[in-house]
């Protein structure tokens, strides 16, 4: 897993089955100090319940889809849960 | 499996079920020499490790959810050891 930030969301109305109604959000992988670094990417929201400002952390590969319930979707990058905080000494990242 | 040093603790409250009650850590990767590579991991801990010491963790699915007895948790990265000391002999 690593860390990324809810910088968007993704609205889509035409899906392959089982994806109808899973909130897409567009994330910005973190550093492990919390900055910004690489391309923003599509995860599914497995919480359901991130939005856009927060710092959440996200599975990637075959087990993204298994946040999911059906979870024999096609998804490669799913967020597991919301981050509250990091007590890391060169974390910049803040709490959320 | 990937050698790696724990940098912190992360804290979340709102996750998916499996993760309730599990411990999550930050890990940095490291070189055999102990000092730090590119890239990290967020991993369930199942070493009982904690800041600062050197792990091992099994970055797979199926050995993953194997540790955790979970047929369908979306878990792929567990630390499964600390590491007390790694010997290498020149290549």
């Amino acid at each position: 897993m690593l860390i990324g930030k809810v910088i968007g969301t993704v609205v889509s109305t035409q899906v392959y089955e089982g994806l109808a109604g899973v909130p897409m959000l567009l994330v910005q992988p973190l550093t492990k100090e919390g900055v910004a670094k690489g391309e923003p990417i599509v995860c599914a929201d497995g919480t359901r319940m991130a939005g856009p400002g927060e710092t959440v952390y996200y599975e990637g590969g075959r087990e993204a889809a298994m946040t999911l319930n059906p979870w024999f979707v096609p998804v490669d990058h799913a967020i597991v849960g919301i981050v509250d905080g990091v007590d890391a000494p060169n974390w910049k990242g803040g709490p959320t | 499996m990937i050698i790696g040093k724990v940098i912190g603790n992360l804290h979340s409250t709102i996750n998916h079920p499996f993760y309730d009650g599990k411990k999550i850590l930050v890990v940095e990767r490291i070189e055999t020499d102990g000092k730090p590579a590119a890239g990290y991991l967020v991993a369930l801990d199942r070493a009982g490790a904690g800041p600062g010491e050197t792990v091992l963790i099994l970055d797979e699915g199926n050995g993953a959810r194997q540790v955790f007895e979970s047929a369908d948790g979306p878990v792929r990265s567990v630390i499964v050891g600390i590491v007390d000391e790694i010997a290498t002999t020149p290549a």
